[in-house]
Order: structure tokens, then C-alpha cells, then sequence
């Protein structure tokens, strides 16, 4: 193994900016991670021809894959930063190793990106139980071992984006909800209680931006680093929207 | 809205945050929920074992909140105050069965009520769980409620925003705080009412911990130099099962021992056999022979002290040049496996073996931080728990600051019981809503409307400035590199074990990285999404809390939960004779009886620019009186009977209303 690596990093100073790559020999410890690799370059921000340039601009929180924040392209592929790890990534790619930010939002700075769009499309599905209040009203709903099992992965969705990056429905021309924020309308609408809010959730996936534009090319459920099951999500909320759009028929 | 003047600020929006932010807009109270990452992304996300309370299945065996309150003062080492804790644990179920009631995933039994599990310190099966994603899925369901008040427009929430100081008026009341927007680097004021400090812990002082990134203390140092006193700062949980990664601890929960896991090193050191061949003869499981009560659920400081000990002065570290230990799931049936499927999966993603077939390695790791800023609160005579809707309660020593979760030290005391964490955080946010409205509607307390706009505008100058004079720093030293030295110094000597000598070497290396900390220039000159700027002035805030843990540890000289220094620990009774034992044993409770008498206390520290000020508080104990902290260890025994002789005889710490019911589990 040799003592460094290099890492290419796709780099933009600011919103709406143009970009340029950067590369960085970076000391190489066994069992690193991208992160790892991102805080090296925070801390020798120098170039490969010697350049002194700025810390790349990252998310990252958690480093365990659970937050979310540090989704980016890594060898052109969206994954998390903090579960790539440097010699898995060379096994497959010797010679260097590309970082870019993700492709279907608006970059802020280097590989920092705006996923705004997202928590916004949970607040359009409802994405919660339409509680009374916070007092005390004793346990919630009795729930089977099968019904927790069916709802425990979908509710392991940590707004990551890497589905919506890789759906080609989802851009900046269309208003798509995206597949996550589909799943998660058919988490709240299995719910005993969150089912009192179905239609209203259905009028969103139902409507615009909603269910119609998912094109089925299923790149969402390959890429979901949680494993949720978004297909059989979207093909529940596919039926759901058909039999609300004949509810809507006869009440209309 | 309930008053059109009611306006809070609630920096930090992991569980305590969330769930103060979510009370308060039911209440009709208008937010601005500040938070450096978007909330969801909260190192709240990382709980993953489960959250505690009493429930139908432990009552049946006699469990009552009594005892949970019992096991959590008995776990940290009786250094909290009691009328809290009380609360707290009366309050579990409720708040078990409300986070059941807003979509949590708990694990079902087999009729569709809540499974629980059997977590450290405890006998009982307390701990509610939703795989090992608990805290993902508490915090997603709090999420999910205050979105839907931010529809409803009274929670603004600003993501991506940093919390740079609070704003005290002349008479030293807090009417709101400094923040700056991450991206555009805008420095602006908020107004408020009142404030509530939910910022978590600060783990990242000590380099490399099971924390996230953002959990440098940053907050907490800014609210500290500014005259929140900070309390207990040297207890610090140091985690017995973590395994090391370049840039961070990952946790392996406590929950991998509370369904089953067994730590143990093979009885021959460094033996190369494969772990799976080596026969049970051979396997030392020394938690399970030391403590055979609890066995593999010890509290954490204990835990982490034998492997310590196991690895150190055993030398029996499963490898030979990095320390060590099995912690071994291989034997429990697929169905357990799959309830930690989070953890085993990121022990599976980081070192690449599957521990369902091959026990898991390793090692303590900095974890949680005991203590926080101060807080107060007003007891409850009646129930000897705390008053409800107090302005006292969780108000810090500053009028108009609160403090709530990981932030404040009000729960654990020198040493915090696994799973309580999550119920404390959400408790704490739930109970101080109404705490702060009652503040806002007495005298002096409320709106900051009526304030000029002098005092807001002065102090976002004050930070603006600061940042420049920051940007504009030349100097040789690197921030980054600063980091990792203070990191490592602080792990080395302020963790586990804490010799005098070396914590006043530390304190003299803290002094030095302050001194080059003046030095320290950003390479990023930049004034948009300048994560540099905001990792350095975060640094400065570190290096003030390192030295009030630091120096707090130094002057504790005794033993208390997570603070072990043994140079003044009690010699424990090793006589040959029982006439000897229990003379030993009678002289151990009177050096105990002293200590506590010395350092029952919590340590407070002020901010002076020449260094921490310290002083010393009394602990309500008037619920349980303080007794040793043994967990049955093998020859210990001796000491609790002598203990119980002399409680029964009216000793010292004898309380006059439930001195009846701590026997049921020291017994
Ligand atoms: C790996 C791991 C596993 C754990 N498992 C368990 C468990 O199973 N059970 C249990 O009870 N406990 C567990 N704990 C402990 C528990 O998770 C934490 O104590 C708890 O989540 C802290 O919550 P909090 O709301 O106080 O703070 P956090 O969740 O840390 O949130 C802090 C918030 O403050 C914000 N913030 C911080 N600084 C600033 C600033 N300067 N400006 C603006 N905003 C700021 C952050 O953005 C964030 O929103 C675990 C801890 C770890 C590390
Ligand atoms: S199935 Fe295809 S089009 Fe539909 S959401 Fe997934 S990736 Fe997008
Ligand atoms: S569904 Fe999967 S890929 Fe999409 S946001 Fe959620 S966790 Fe990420
Ligand atoms: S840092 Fe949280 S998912 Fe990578």
C-alpha cells in the first residue's frame, strides 16, 4: 500500500459558481474512511502541485451512517463519506479516488449541497401523527410484531438524498416529491392513527409532483444505503392514489 | 397565540431541544429553534440502545419509580441532586407512552405491547427499544411534530446557524442571543424572552469520542465565558464498549450486553487460537466472576475500569500491541441478532467481519458528558420531587437562561446509567416549557421588545468584530493539528485513571495550547460557508472547558463514579480473618463517612479571564442517603453489611422517610 492516496475533489466557492478539481496526496492510515480523509485536507490544505487553497466545505455529523448529512458522489457514485472506506474505494479504482457534490441540488459550497427540497416535501406529505397533544393520554395504539417489523426500515430514513440523486424524475425542472418522501406518506398512512390523515396525504402524492412522476426506473431503491424497501413504497402509494382518485371520482 | 409577546430562542435541536420547542408551541409560545445542523441530523440520531422507564412488566416483579430513581442515584455515585431524578423517573412512563403515541417503532411483543430490555446498572428489564436506532427514531418523531408546528407558523427554525453568545442586559438578564447564519456568515441578534441552552455534549475536547462532529462544547464555552457557572465538568462517562476508527469511537451499545453479549480475554494472554477455538476453560469472563449480580451489566464507569485493569495491569489484552477485549455475541440465537441489526451493521460496515459468527473487539471510549452548565430547581415538598412549572427549575445562575439534555448536569452525577440519557434529554425539554412561561410572565422575566435596539445591535458588533480580528490572525499554528494534541493529552490523562502529576501536566500542556491557540491563523480567509472559521473559534471554547475539567479533577481527590484516581481510593478489606475483615470493613465505612463528607458535593466552576474559579455546592440527597457503591462485588460484601448495620443503628445519611426501601436492593 503505498503512503498516500490521492483524492480529486470537485470544488465550487459558491452557489451558481464554476467548479474546478483539486487533488491531494493524502497521508494514508489503514481503515480510513472519506471523512477521515476530508479532515486530513482540513489540516494540510495544500495541493498536489503545491497549492494552498481553502478546507473543503463537507457535511458530516454522525460519521456511523445514521445522520445523513455527509452524502456525496464518490467515484461518481452517491453514498455516505462516512462509510467509504479508502481501501475499498482503491480496490476498485487505484489510481485516485473523485469526490464531487450531489448532482440534483444546489451546491453551496465545495461538497456542501442545499437539501432543503427534501424536509420540504415531508412537510407537503404530512409526514407525522396528527396527535391531540402532548399530555397524557396513555400508550399509543397496540401494534403487531409484523406491522412494527413492516414499518421499522422505512422509519430508518435519514433524508440522506441519495435516492432522489439518482432518480431521473427528480431535478430542477420538475417539482417532484422524490421517493422518500413518498415512503415515508406511506409509513404515516399505515399508521393506526397517522391513517386519519390519509386522504389529505393522498391529495399530495396523488397530486402534482406526487406519485404520477415516478418513471419506475427503480435507480432510487439501489442506491438507498438503509436498504428501504422504496419500491414496494411506491407501488402501495401507486394503488392508494388510484383508489383515491376514484374516491375523489364519486365524491366530486 | 396565548401572549403576542411571548417569544423563545432554543439553541440546539437534538431530543431536549425538540422536545422543549414542540411543549412550547403547544402552548402557543412562538420558537426560533437554532441549530448548527439541520435537527434531524443531531448527534441525538446515534442513540441506539433504548430509553428507560418503569413498565407494567417490571412492576410485576416490584419495580416502581422509586427504584429506578434508587438505581440511577446508586449509579452515579449519589452526586445528583435527588428531587430531579425523582421527577425524571415519575415521569418516565408518561413520556414512554407519549413518544409511543407520536409513530416511535418500539419493538412488540407478541400481543403488540412494547418489549423492553435489560440494560447496565439495573435488574431489571426497564429500557424501551426500537432496534438499535432508538435515538434516530425518538428524534425523527419530535422532528416530525415540530414540522408540523413550523407549518402552523410558530416554530421558525433556523438550520444551519451557530449559536455565538447570549445577550445579558444591564442587570444581567438574558433578553435573547448572537447567532450566524453557516452560509452567509450574517451575524444577527434574536430576541427572546427567554433562552434554553440544548446543545449536548462536548466529547470532541478529547479528540476522538463516540460523538459527533458538532459536539465540541462550543455552546457551552460561549454561555460559560459569558457567566453560566458550569457544574461537575470533571465527571466525564468514559464508555466501556467502543471500537477505534481514524476519525471517530463507533459505539457498540450496551445493548449488545443487555440481550446477551459476554465480555471476556482469553485466560493465556495474547493467545493466537481463534477466538471461537478457544475452549470455555480457557476464556476468562472477568466481569461475570467479579460481579457476579450484575455480571456484563455493571454500570459503564465500572465496566470500563475492569477492562481497563484486564488490559493494563493483566496484560491481557486480546492483541499484543493495541488494547483490547472480546465482546462476544456469537452464541445468541438469530432473533437477537437481528434486534441489533443497526449496531452489528456498523461493526459489519467499519471493520469488515461479521460479529454474528466472530466476537466483536473492543475498547472504552469517551461517551457522554455527566456534567453541564448549572442549573437550578425548586423541589417539591410534598412529592420530593421537583415543583412543577418553577421558573427556577433548569434556570441557570444567569435570569432567563435555561438549560436542558446532555447540556445541563442535573441527572447523572458522576456516573450515568445507560438508556437514561434519552429519557433526561426528552424530560427535561417537556418539563421546562411551562418553567420558562411562568418566568416570562413574572416581573423583570418576558418580553424583550422593550428593550433598544442598542443593546442587540452592541453585541452583534462584538462578535463581528471578534470573527475579523479571527479572520484576519496570522500565525504559525494550525487549529486542526491544535485540536488533536489537546485531544490526545486530555485522553491520556484525564479519562480513567487520573494521577494528580499527570492532570497537572496537563494542565501546564492546556496553558501552552492556549498560548499557541493566539497564534492559530485560518487558511480560509473567506466570508461565505467558512467551516474553518467556525471549527477554530470553536477550539478556543474547548480549550477553556478542558481546563475546567482538567482543573476540577485535580482538586477532587477522592473516588466518585466516572473520577477514579487511586491514589485516593479506599483500601478495601483484604484481612485473612473475619474479625479482621470486618474491622477493615468498619474502617472503610468511616474513611467513606469523611469523603462524603469532603466531596458530596458538585463542583461549580466561574469564568475568569485568569482561569476557573471553583467553589463547591451540598447535594440534596434528602431522598436516599448516600451508601457504597459496591454492585456485590466478590469480597465486598463484608462492606455493605457493615454500612446496613450502622444505617439501621441511625448513621450517617439516615433518612427519616424511605430508609426503609433502599434495602430491597442493596440487599
Ligand atoms: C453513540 C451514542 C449512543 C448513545 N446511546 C444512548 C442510548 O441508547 N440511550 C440513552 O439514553 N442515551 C444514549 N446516548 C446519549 C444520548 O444520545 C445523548 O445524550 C442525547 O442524545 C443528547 O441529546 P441533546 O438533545 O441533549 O443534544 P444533541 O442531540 O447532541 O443535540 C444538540 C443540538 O445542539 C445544536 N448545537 C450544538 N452547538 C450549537 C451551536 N453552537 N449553535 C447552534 N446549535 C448548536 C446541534 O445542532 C444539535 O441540534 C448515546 C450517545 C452516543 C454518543
Ligand atoms: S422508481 Fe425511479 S423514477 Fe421512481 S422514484 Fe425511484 S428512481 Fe425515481
Ligand atoms: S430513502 Fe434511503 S436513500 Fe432516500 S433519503 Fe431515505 S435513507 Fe436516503
Ligand atoms: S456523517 Fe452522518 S451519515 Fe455520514
Amino acid at each position: 500500500m503505498s503512503e498516500t492516496v490521492t483524492i480529486a475533489v470537485k470544488r465550487q466557492d459558491k452557489p451558481h459558481g464554476g467548479s474546478r478539481w483539486e487533488k491531494y496526496a493524502v497521508a494514508h492510515e489503514p481503515g480510513m474512511n472519506i471523512t477521515t480523509a476530508l479532515q486530513w485536507i482540513a489540516a494540510h490544505p495544500v495541493t498536489v502541485d503545491g497549492k494552498h487553497t481553502a478546507p473543503v466545505a463537507y457535511d458530516a455529523n454522525c460519521l456511523e451512517e445514521v445522520c445523513g448529512a455527509c452524502t456525496m458522489r464518490i467515484n461518481g457514485r452517491v453514498r455516505q463519506a462516512c462509510t467509504a472506506l479508502v481501501d475499498r474505494l482503491l480496490e476498485d479504482q487505484p489510481d485516485q479516488i473523485t469526490l464531487e457534490p450531489m448532482s440534483k441540488f444546489p451546491v453551496v459550497r465545495d461538497l456542501q449541497v442545499d437539501r432543503s427540497r427534501m424536509f420540504e416535501s415531508l412537510r407537503r406529505v404530512r409526514a407525522w401523527v396528527p396527535v391531540d397533544g402532548y399530555f397524557d393520554r396513555g400508550a399509543g395504539p397496540q401494534i403487531s410484531q409484523d406491522a412494527q417489523e413492516a414499518a421499522y426500515p422505512l422509519t430508518t430514513c435519514m433524508t440522506c438524498g441519495c435516492c432522489v440523486d439518482a432518480c431521473p424524475q427528480f431535478n430542477d425542472k420538475s417539482d417532484f416529491i422524490g421517493p422518500a418522501a413518498i415512503s415515508q406518506g406511506v409509513l404515516f398512512n399505515e399508521h393506526p392513527i397517522g391513517r386519519f390523515d390519509a386522504d389529505k396525504r393522498m391529495a399530495v402524492i396523488a397530486g402534482a409532483g406526487g406519485i404520477a412522476d415516478c418513471g419506475n426506473a427503480q435507480n432510487c431503491v439501489k442506491v438507498c444505503p438503509k436498504n428501504i424497501p422504496l419500491v414496494q413504497s411506491i407501488a402501495k402509494a401507486g394503488r392508494a392514489a388510484t383508489t383515491y382518485a376514484i374516491k375523489r371520482f364519486f365524491h366530486a | 397565540m396565548a401572549n403576542g409577546t411571548e417569544r423563545v430562542v432554543v439553541v440546539g435541536g437534538g431530543l431536549a431541544g425538540l422536545a422543549a420547542a414542540m411543549r412550547l408551541a403547544e402552548a402557543g409560545v412562538h420558537v426560533d429553534l437554532i441549530s448548527m445542523v439541520p435537527v434531524k441530523r443531531s448527534h441525538s440520531v446515534c442513540a441506539q440502545g433504548g430509553i428507560n422507564s418503569v413498565n407494567t412488566a417490571t412492576r410485576e416483579l416490584g419495580d416502581s419509580e422509586w427504584l429506578h430513581l434508587d438505581d440511577t442515584v446508586y449509579g452515579g455515585d449519589f452526586l445528583q441532586h435527588q428531587p430531579p431524578v425523582k421527577e425524571m423517573c415519575d415521569w418516565g412512563p408518561r413520556i414512554i407512552d407519549l413518544m409511543d403515541r407520536l409513530g416511535v417503532t418500539f419493538n412488540r411483543t407478541s400481543e403488540g405491547h412494547r418489549d423492553q430490555r435489560r440494560f447496565g446498572g439495573t435488574m431489571y428489564k426497564r429500557t424501551a427499544f426500537a432496534g438499535a436506532t432508538t435515538g434516530q427514531q425518538l428524534i425523527y418523531a419530535l422532528d416530525e411534530q415540530c414540522r408540523r408546528w413550523e407549518a402552523d407558523g410558530l416554530i421558525d427554525k433556523y438550520e444551519y446557524w451557530e449559536f455565538l453568545g447570549p445577550i445579558l442586559d444591564d442587570n444581567g438578564m438574558c433578553r435573547g442571543v448572537v447567532a450566524q447564519d453557516m452560509f452567509s456568515m450574517e451575524i444577527r441578534a434574536f430576541r427572546a424572552g427567554a433562552v434554553v441552552m440544548a446543545h449536548g455534549g462536548c466529547g470532541l475536547i478529547y479528540g476522538r469520542s463516540t460523538m459527533s462532529m458538532i459536539c465540541t462544547g462550543g455552546a457551552a464555552g460561549r454561555a460559560y465565558k459569558a457567566g453560566v457557572k458550569y457544574a461537575n465538568g470533571e465527571f466525564i462517562q468514559v464508555h466501556p464498549t467502543a471500537i477505534p476508527g481514524t476519525d471517530k469511537l463507533r459505539l457498540m451499545s450496551e445493548s449488545a450486553r443487555g440481550e446477551g453479549g459476554r465480555v471476556w480475554v482469553p485466560r493465556k494472554p495474547q493467545d493466537s487460537r481463534d477466538p471461537r477455538s478457544i475452549p470455555e476453560a480457557d476464556r476468562y469472563y472477568f466481569l461475570e466472576e467479579r460481579y457476579p449480580k450484575y455480571g456484563n451489566l455493571v454500570p459503564r464507569d465500572i465496566a470500563t475500569r475492569e477492562i481497563f485493569d484486564i488490559c493494563v495491569n493483566h496484560k491481557l489484552s486480546v492483541e499484543e500491541g493495541r488494547l483490547c477485549v472480546y465482546l462476544d455475541l456469537t452464541h445468541l440465537p438469530s432473533e437477537t441478532h437481528r434486534k441489533l441489526e443497526g449496531i452489528l451493521e456498523i461493526y459489519e460496515k467499519f471493520q469488515a467481519t461479521d460479529p454474528r459468527v466472530t466476537p466483536m473487539k473492543i475498547f472504552p471510549g469517551v461517551h457522554y458528558t455527566m456534567g453541564g452548565l448549572w442549573c437550578d430547581f425548586e423541589k417539591d415538598e410534598n412529592s420530593g420531587g421537583m415543583l412543577s412549572g418553577s421558573p427556577r427549575n433548569h434556570q441557570s445562575n444567569v435570569p432567563g437562561l435555561f438549560v436542558i439534555g446532555e447540556a445541563d448536569y442535573q441527572y447523572h452525577g458522576g456516573n450515568r446509567l445507560g438508556a437514561n440519557s434519552l429519557l433526561s434529554c426528552i424530560f427535561s425539554g417537556m418539563f421546562v416549557a411551562p418553567c420558562m412561561q411562568n418566568y416570562m410572565a413574572s416581573a423583570g422575566g418576558g418580553s424583550a421588545d422593550d428593550f433598544p435596539a442598542s443593546l442587540f445591535d452592541g453585541e452583534v458588533d462584538r462578535h463581528r468584530e471578534a470573527m475579523e480580528a479571527l479572520i484576519k490572525r496570522a500565525g504559525d499554528e494550525n487549529p486542526y493539528l491544535l485540536h488533536q494534541e489537546l485531544g490526545d493529552v486530555m485522553t491520556r490523562n484525564v479519562t480513567v485513571v487520573r494521577e494528580n502529576k499527570q492532570v497537572e501536566e496537563t494542565l501546564s500542556k492546556i496553558e501552552e495550547i492556549e498560548d499557541r491557540y493566539a497564534r492559530a491563523a485560518l487558511t480560509d480567509q473567506g466570508r461565505w460557508t467558512n467551516q474553518n472559521l467556525s471549527f477554530t473559534r470553536a477550539l478556543d471554547d474547548m480549550i477553556v472547558l478542558a481546563r475546567v475539567i482538567a482543573q476540577g479533577a485535580l482538586q477532587r481527590d477522592e473516588c466518585r463514579g466516572a473520577h477514579y484516581k487511586p491514589a485516593f481510593q479506599i483500601r478495601p478489606p483484604d484481612a485473612d480473618d473475619a474479625a479482621g475483615m470486618r474491622r477493615q470493613a468498619n474502617e472503610w465505612c468511616d474513611a467513606f463517612a469523611v469523603k462524603n463528607e469532603k466531596w458530596l458535593k458538585s463542583t461549580i466552576a466561574e469564568f475568569t479571564p485568569d482561569g476557573p474559579k471553583f467553589s463547591y455546592e451540598a447535594v440534596d440527597t434528602s431522598l436516599i442517603p448516600p451508601r457504597p457503591r459496591t454492585y456485590g462485588l466478590k469480597g465486598a460484601e463484608i462492606i455493605e453489611d457493615v454500612w446496613r448495620e450502622r444505617l439501621a443503628g441511625g448513621g450517617p445519611g439516615k433518612s427519616a422517610t424511605e430508609s426503609g426501601k433502599e434495602a430491597v436492593t442493596s440487599a
